[in-house]
């Protein structure tokens, strides 16, 4: 996926995401997708197979460093030069009890030859840890995908645990896969024998093994592997050992053993020119506030409480103090946004970064920043809800909560990320708002960008925009007196003037209470309340948005898929699925929204048919619905998961063919997607 | 116990730029009328801040006044100085984010009872113990004065109020022992009515490095009327009244015939002077490292005002939270340049 490729659809047609990547032939025949099969002069049994591309699922017990072998895998690709999208997905707990369905963790990744825009539906190749792994993940593993099991684990007691009768190792269950039986915690022990280790030290490594052995397998580039190891346990030799001999004995193993008949290769993907590194949504996102700060000259000050999927993001930014960042990890999520606006009082740039039931509680701060017109970034990693809900898991569910969570009319300008990497992008956007409208801003990234990666082209700081701003130095009483009168707007913007204190001879007061037009005292004058409220709504309706754009290659589409947020990667895919398929459909993807771009009205209405899939229950739709009194076709999901390609490829191409019933039919098809 | 960061032993305002020409009080009045009720303690309040500000010689433009919501709330309206009326309770919070950002501003919080101890109750104690150098100012007349007339946390037990008119079932907040529980490094009490002492404590608390805390016993005369006015009376006040001045013994009474002795594991307590003898009357010293001896003086008196010392209980000094966030700034911009395109390229880049 492509730096902010939402930003502006590139033209033309693009490489379909196939459906499926993986060879679907029992060991040593040839793959139906391969396109070129040789055999490896390293090891005569061995085929090198080329793939366009391949989805990968590590899965194991949350203890079992499922998270740091995907992430490494990850790296690898990248390092190759893949194109490549992840998905983490975790348990909120951080050790459910060992072995069991509730604490498996795994990751996901799909690497190609070429653009891609999601992780993958299903996986080719499931490596599992222990039964729990397999029975919760085989669903997903279309029939033919390679299982890569850990044999070791799967002891009577641990299948019993999890509902197993009998081994599905041998009660022939597996036999629509290819299985390859490894023992990865006894040939790790093995390895590290001699090394002084504990059994027990030396089993954990057995993800490195397991790393190694995939790593081989697709002959991935090890030296940013080893490199990191001894980076990451460089205050503990012992460890850092052991994690090498056992990356490196998963390699031998597959290069030694006869046991695999075939290697995969998937070429460097062909993406525009210029240095890239790999990053998750919520890194960019704290570079994009560190840019910020930096393109408007003003210290950055972070107010933040510690809340999943949104942590990252403090964690990043208290790294960073040498670009005058502070971070202040407050007592609550009160107290967050409390000292950001304070310090926005003061002339900082101030951030407050939560997920959604952190918003709940920062929803009267935010109104009155909304009153006091300050400029305020406010974060809202979104994850499922109601409540403390899915903590880990990715849900579109509070853009209600953005646009409308306050009492009284409090109108806040809202933006969505579509990707990790526009994160980066997203964030200077809505500091420019911020700055340029003396406003509160929401940003609504969710758990799936947060924590997914991509590769992502490094921008050239020279040409980040200037987001510099003037604080008012002189009085700007309109009865020529010598005062400050802290509601004088600027005629284009309707931005109030920031004095900050310090400033001599605009010493004025602000607060909560409703102000008089300009002047700026308290005033309960039922006309002047009219016209505050208008101005408030007319400033935010007046913020200035790019036009969206909208992706239809042929140019005779009559049906638009839209969409906002993370779901831009999925329905980029089943787009091009559809294309593939020999029908068009157009498809925009929306950015800011609220305001909503200018020309979105026409757009809506130049199509016969707008379908909108969210992770809601369709409040995007209703929104629209009901300011442009068009009507949506909207599909949704609230799993916890994105949306599959497939999945919605399908959906797309129904209501193409009239074969999809309106109304009530999408919930049935709801219910059956979800429970699948 | 404080980390060392080599700071300059600083006192509170010394980033705050000061101005040599002479200031008056109607400097600091704002064109906006006063709108508290008449005889309402806020105003006697609000005439010694102003009479006050003047002694420090600080540039007008660089005080700020942050409050939160209720009657004392209103306080910076009245002020020709920055001011942000904030919303109920989270006054501390905001000025956390002010002074940190800002050390050349002098920051005061303007609260009450109900607004620091009740809804804000969380922000004011982590505020305290973090030390942050502002100044929290909290009026207390013990009720509910702009909702007419609740109770408040600091209302006495039993208290027949609007919305308990068979009597409160809480038991009060004792703001000064909250307040030293947080670990709070400047803690003092004062009367609205007595302006001279005010202005001590006000000086202080000004001068102090950190968070100070100064409870303002405040007369609400429509919702409860001469809820301190056992310490106004003259007699009264005097049997009453424990002033608290620095390196002498702890007397009062009209003939200072009372002193306060220690007692018990840590504690402390009221005797005749003449059966104990002078030399066993605590001599007080607010700069004891161990606040269990400002508490125990917190805990002299009770809900009746029978004992109520006033003054400084305890002025120490510890390190503040916006000193040390901002050294860590300091430290890190030293240690590394801000190059925003090494940041964004990172370690691990690959060319296409």
């Amino acid at each position: 996926m492509h730096l902010a490729e939402c930003q502006q659809h590139r033209q033309g047609d693009r490489k379909a995401e196939t459906v499926t990547g993986a060879p679907v032939q029992k060991r040593g025949t040839a793959a139906p997708m391969s396109r070129e099969t040789t055999t490896s002069p390293a090891n005569a049994t061995t085929d090198v197979t080329k793939l366009d591309r391949v989805v990968i699922r590590f899965a194991g017990d949350s203890g079992d460093g499922m998270q740091l072998t995907g992430d490494r895998f990850t790296s690898e690709a990248a390092a190759f030069g893949n194109d490549l999208a992840t998905l983490p997905n975790f348990p909120a707990e951080i050790r459910a009890p060992q072995g069991t369905i509730p604490g498996v963790s795994s990751f996901q990744v799909h690497f190609a030859d070429y653009d891609i825009l999601t992780p993958g539906d299903r996986p080719d190749v499931l490596v599992v840890m222990n039964p729990a792994a397999l029975k919760s993940n085989l669903p997903d593993v279309p029939h033919g995908g390679i299982l890569i099991v850990n044999t070791d684990e799967f002891s009577k007691r641990n299948l019993t645990k999890v509902g197993y009768d009998a081994s599905p190792l041998q009660d022939g269950s597996l036999e629509p896969y290819q299985v390859y039986e490894v023992g990865m915690s006894s040939l790790t022990q093995g390895a590290l024998e001699g090394t002084g280790l504990g059994k027990k030290d030396a089993e954990r490594c057995k993800n490195m093994f397991a790393l190694g052995l995939l790593s081989w397998m697709y002959h991935r580039p090890t030296e940013g592997t080893e490199r990191f190891l001894a980076e990451k346990f460089a205050a503990k030799p012992a460890i850092a050992e052991a994690n090498l001999l056992a990356f490196r004995a998963g390699w031998n193993y597959g290069e030694t053993t006869e046991a695999f008949a075939n290697t995969y290769e998937v070429a460097p993907a062909k993406l525009p020119s210029g240095t890239y590194r790999q990053i998750t949504g919520n890194n960019a996102l704290a570079y994009g506030i560190v840019a910020a700060g930096q393109q408007a000259k003003l210290p950055v000050v972070l107010g933040s409480y510690p809340i999943t999927p949104a942590s990252d993001i403090l964690h990043e930014l208290s790294k960073h103090k040498n670009f005058g960042v502070t971070t202040i990890q407050a007592e609550d999520e009160i107290a967050g946004i409390g000292a950001a606006l304070g310090a926005a009082y003061g002339g900082a740039l101030g951030v407050t970064s939560t997920s959604g039931p952190g918003v709940a509680l920062k929803s009267e701060t935010i109104g009155l920043a909304v009153m006091t017109e300050l400029p305020l970034l406010v974060i809202d990693v979104q994850r499922g809800g109601p409540s403390t809900g899915l903590p880990t898991k990715t849900e579109q569910a509070d853009l209600l909560q953005a646009m409308f969570g306050r009492n009284g009319e409090s109108p806040v300008p809202v933006v969505a990320p579509c990707s990790p990497g526009d994160c980066f992008d997203i964030a200077l956007e809505a500091v420019r708002i911020a700055l340029t409208y003396r406003t509160p801003v929401m940003l609504l990234s969710d758990g799936a960008i947060a924590n997914g990666s991509e590769p992502w082209l490094v921008p050239d700081v020279t040409d980040l925009s200037n987001l510099s701003v003037e604080f008012a130095t002189e009085p700007n009483a309109m009865d020529g007196s010598d005062e400050h009168w802290p509601y004088v707007r600027n005629t284009d913007t309707l931005a109030r003037e920031w004095a900050v204190p310090g400033t001599p001879g605009l010493q004025h007061r602000i607060g909560g209470l409703e102000k008089a037009d300009n002047q700026g005292q308290i005033s309960y004058d039922p006309d002047n309340h009219d016209r505050m409220v208008r101005l408030r709504q007319a400033k935010i309706d007046g913020i200035d948005v790019p036009d969206v754009t909208v992706d239809d290659p042929e140019g005779n589409a009559r049906i638009l898929a839209l969409g906002w947020g993370s779901s831009f990667g999925p329905i980029g895919a089943a787009c091009r699925r559809v294309r593939k398929s020999g029908m068009e459909i157009a498809q925009a993807h929306l950015r800011h929204l609220n305001p909503l771009p200018a020309n979105l009205g026409r757009i809506l209405e130049s199509y016969d048919t707008v379908v909108l899939p969210e992770m809601n229950m369709g409040q995007l739709a209703m929104l629209l619905r009901s300011r442009y009194l068009v009507d949506i076709r909207s599909y949704t999901k609230v799993a916890g998961l994105p949306f599959r390609a497939a999945e919605l490829a399908e959906v797309f191409t129904d209501i193409i063919n009239d074969t999809r019933p309106e109304g009530s039919g999408e919930a049935d098809h709801v219910l059956t997607e979800a429970t699948e | 116990m404080s980390i060392d960061l080599g700071l300059p032993d600083l006192g509170g305002l010394a980033e705050v730029p000061t101005t040599d020409e002479p200031q008056k009080a109607k400097d600091y009045k704002s064109d906006q009328e006063v709108r508290w009720c008449p005889g309402c303690g806020d105003y006697i309040v609000l005439n010694t801040m102003q009479s006050f500000l003047p002694t420090l010689g600080l540039k007008p433009e660089n005080i700020v006044f942050v409050s939160g919501i209720g009657c004392s709330s209103r306080f910076p309206y009245y002020m020709d100085t920055y001011g942000m009326h904030s919303i109920h309770g989270r006054a501390p919070a905001i000025a956390t984010g002010l002074a940190t950002s800002r050390p050349d501003l002098s920051v005061w919080v303007i609260t009450g009872d109900g607004d620091a101890l009740s809804i804000g109750g969380n922000h004011l104690i982590h505020a305290l113990r973090r030390n942050v150098n502002f100044k929290i100012l909290l009026f207390n007349n013990r009720i509910y004065g702009l909702t007419k007339g609740q109770y408040s946390p600091t209302s006495e037990e039993g208290k027949r109020t609007k919305s308990t008119p068979m009597g409160s079932l809480d038991h009060p907040f004792n703001p000064l022992s909250l307040a030293l529980g947080a670990e709070a490094s400047f803690v003092a009490r004062a009367l609205d009515s007595d302006k001279k002492g005010l202005t001590e404590v006000l000086t202080a608390a000004a001068q102090h490095r950190g968070s100070a805390f100064v409870e303002i016993y405040q007369n609400c005369p429509i919702f409860n009327d001469g809820a301190f006015d056992v310490l106004k009376d003259k007699d009264e006040a005097a049997r009453r009244i424990i002033p608290l001045r620095p390196g002498e013994p702890i007397t009062f009474g009209p003939e200072s015939e009372y002193g306060v002795v220690r007692s018990g594991f840590a504690g402390l307590e009221t005797a005749k002077v003449f059966e104990i003898g002078l030399d066993n009357v605590v001599v007080h010293d607010s700069t004891v490292a161990d606040p269990a001896y400002a508490f125990a003086l917190s805990r002299i008196g009770g809900q009746d005002l029978e004992h109520t010392p006033t003054g400084i209980f305890r002025q120490v000094a510890r390190t503040t939270y916006d000193d040390a966030a901002r050294a860590q700034v300091a430290q890190a911009s030293e240690a590394k340049p801000a190059d925003l395109q090494a940041l964004l390229r990172g370690n691990d880049t690959w060319t296409v």
